[in-house]
């Protein structure tokens, strides 16, 4: 059974369409990469996944769960999680808190427990905490546990906002150019780092990149969007053959 | 100046060592409930005095419960005062018109009980529109609020309509108010120091990441909304029966302004800042009380400075020690100590 199923969604801004008629399915353990240029409508259609948006046509299946409607905390707890273009860490809060956060939907204790700190408060708090604290040493951010997630540089950031999505337990993972503001060096650990993650998490994951070249190395499959149409789908080998994407995407980036 | 920083650091010093101490909350609350029932039966207080500090209590409740909405959570209310006057008339009026003569005494703490779920009622349903979008409608709602609460109470004859409400016995006395303002302040504590707090606080750093990362922002911000109200309807049933008297105007928006300088001067998202900011506004206040009109120049005075100097006020986005749980630091310590002994065991 496919982890996701998306049919039929489109999206429109004010009379511009951002996605129009997507299907898309990814099976478990699958990474798959959604490519195409500027404005194409990638980051809106991971919007319309995780509720930020809701779809005005078609449907988004999780294991035959429809979410189109649902709010994003609920998605989460269903098991999306997602990372930003442009990280959206909680700056003012410690990077601890940051991970503890992610916790929220998976507390057992009612708020009447959390007001007078009795039944399950306390236990539940202290396995959140270890738990927050694992998975900080797992991306070798424990030691900055109670710096402010804005004092980190830029490359501990976006690792930290990768360990927070996680935290929340996905099964399937969106990752949303991951890679902004990386140097060649840095995206080839990268690369490495997000086929670990999907091994030592075991989660899917749908890979933004505005960057052909860079997704080649690792997805077994890529979609390429232009202007809200999907204009090409299959493995990176064929993707690199197809005229229209060379046309519409590659043209583009030889060009520039 | 050196001398004066010397004396400032060994004070700070003997401070921290005094709140490290596991029962200094404990001895705190039982000397503090204490010498308030002994000023209160042997009466060695000038009875001035005493308003003033009660004053201080209420008002320490209606900051910190506001600073769960306006600081914690960024949003910005200015309906406190609309959700005091609500304590304050069922409170009242359960006092005067349906508790027996003999038993005030013994059913105050019912009638204050009473008030704050009345407030905490009107609060949810203040709290479901406001919150059902995002954005800044929260601040144009509960001024609507303040505004219809007050018109309302004008126009029913039952409490007294312009006129007011009299006849409460002065029922408020120190130990209740000490009561009262522990309560609120541990509560708020408890719900600050949670999963809650982490709502909140995320909620006002980005609600759509929050939300995001599995946070029922809707579900977070009515319970913050609806702790906030309870709370300002016990300082409001509080502040009626210090007072004996209330009317429609006393809650008005003005008030709610009174109550949003003791937010920001104290700092924001800080419980010692609310405590802090309650206890300096309303002893300013009564010192200043001399200058008659030159008050009202000299408050705002002091807030633009403040909003210029600190603008997110004495304790903005601190905490004393005092008022954070060891729990916490235990746990990651506890964290840290196994790590070090097997290295490689969460990896
Ligand atoms: N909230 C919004 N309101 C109106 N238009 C929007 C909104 N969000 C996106 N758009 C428009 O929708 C189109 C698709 O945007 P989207 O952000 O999905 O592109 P993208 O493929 O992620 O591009 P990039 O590579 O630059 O991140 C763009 O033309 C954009 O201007
Ligand atoms: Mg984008």
């Amino acid at each position: 059974m496919p982890l996701l199923e998306i049919s039929k969604l489109t999206h429109r801004f004010a009379g511009l369409c951002a996605v129009s008629d997507f299907n898309f399915v990814i099976e478990p353990h699958e990474l798959v990469g959604v490519i195409g240029p500027n404005g194409a409508g990638k980051t809106t259609v991971f919007n319309l996944i995780t509720g930020v948006y809701r779809a005005s046509v078609g449907s988004i299946k999780l294991k035959d769960q429809e979410l189109v409607g649902k709010t994003p905390h609920q998605i989460t707890s269903l098991g999306i999680a997602r990372t930003f273009q442009n990280i959206r860490l909680f700056k003012e809060l410690s990077v601890l808190d940051n991970v503890r956060i992610a916790h929220y939907g998976q507390i057992a204790y009612t708020p009447a427990e959390a007001l007078l700190h009795i039944g399950r408060f306390r236990a539940e708090e202290k396995r959140i905490t270890n738990r927050a604290l694992d998975l900080l040493a797992i991306f070798k951010l424990d030691e900055s546990a109670n710096e402010k997630a804005k004092n980190l540089s830029y490359g501990l950031q976006r690792r930290l906002e990768i360990a927070r999505a996680l935290a929340t337990e996905p099964a399937l993972l969106l990752l949303d150019e991951p890679a902004a503001g990386m140097n060649p060096n840095e995206i080839i650990q990268l690369m490495e780092f997000i086929r670990w993650i999907r091994q030592t998490f075991s989660v899917t994951i749908i890979l933004i990149e505005h960057q052909m070249r860079l997704v080649m190395g690792i997805c077994e499959r890529l979609v390429v969007l232009d202007f809200g149409a999907t204009i090409a789908q299959g493995l990176p080998s064929e993707i690199q053959k197809n005229p229209k994407v060379m046309e519409a995407y590659l043209g583009v980036e030889v060009a520039s | 100046m050196s001398s004066f920083k010397a004396a400032y650091h060994t004070l700070l010093a003997h401070w921290h060592m005094l709140t490290g101490y596991k029962l200094f909350w404990p001895v705190f609350m039982i000397a503090g409930l204490a010498f308030c029932v002994a000023v209160d039966t042997y009466g060695f207080m000038d009875l001035y005095l005493q308003l003033i500090l009660i004053y201080v209590g209420i008002n320490i409740i209606l900051t910190v419960s506001l600073n769960l909405i306006n600081g914690y959570m960024g949003e910005f209310s200015v309906g406190h005062a609309g959700f005091m006057a609500v304590g304050a008339y069922v409170a009242s009026l359960l006092t005067v018109h349906s508790f027996p003569a003999g038993a005030q005494n013994m059913l105050f703490p019912l009638a204050i009980l009473a008030g704050g779920l009345g407030a905490a009622f009107v609060g949810f349903l203040v709290a479901i529109p406001s919150f059902k979008t995002r954005g800044d409608y929260l601040a144009i709602v509960t001024l609507a609020f303040c505004m219809i609460v007050k018109s309302v109470l004008e126009n029913i004859d039952a409490v007294g309509g312009p006129r007011g409400l009299l006849g409460m016995e002065k029922l408020t006395s120190l130990p209740w108010v000490f009561f009262w303002t522990a309560l609120s302040v541990w509560v708020i504590r408890n719900l600050v120091y949670s999963n809650f707090r982490r709502g909140v606080l995320s909620i006002r750093e980005d609600e759509i990441a929050s939300d995001l990362m599995s946070v029922n922002t809707r579900q977070v911000k009515i319970i913050a909304f609806v702790v906030s109200s309870f709370f300002a309807g016990i300082a409001g049933g509080l502040f009626a029966h210090a007072l004996q008297f209330i009317n429609p105007r006393m809650f008005d928006i003005l008030k709610s302004t009174d109550i949003l300088i003791m937010v920001y001067l104290g700092g924001i998202a800080s419980i010692s800042g609310s405590i802090i900011g309650a206890v300096i506004y309303t002893i300013l206040l009564e010192i200043l009380r001399p200058l008659g009109v030159w008050r009202m120049v000299f408050m705002p005075l002091t807030l633009v400075l403040l909003m210029i100097y600190r603008p997110r006020g004495i304790m903005g986005m601190k905490e004393a020690r005092l008022f954070t749980p060891l729990r916490d630091i235990t746990t990651e310590k506890l964290w840290r100590q196994k790590k070090k002994e097997a290295p490689d065991a969460s990896a």
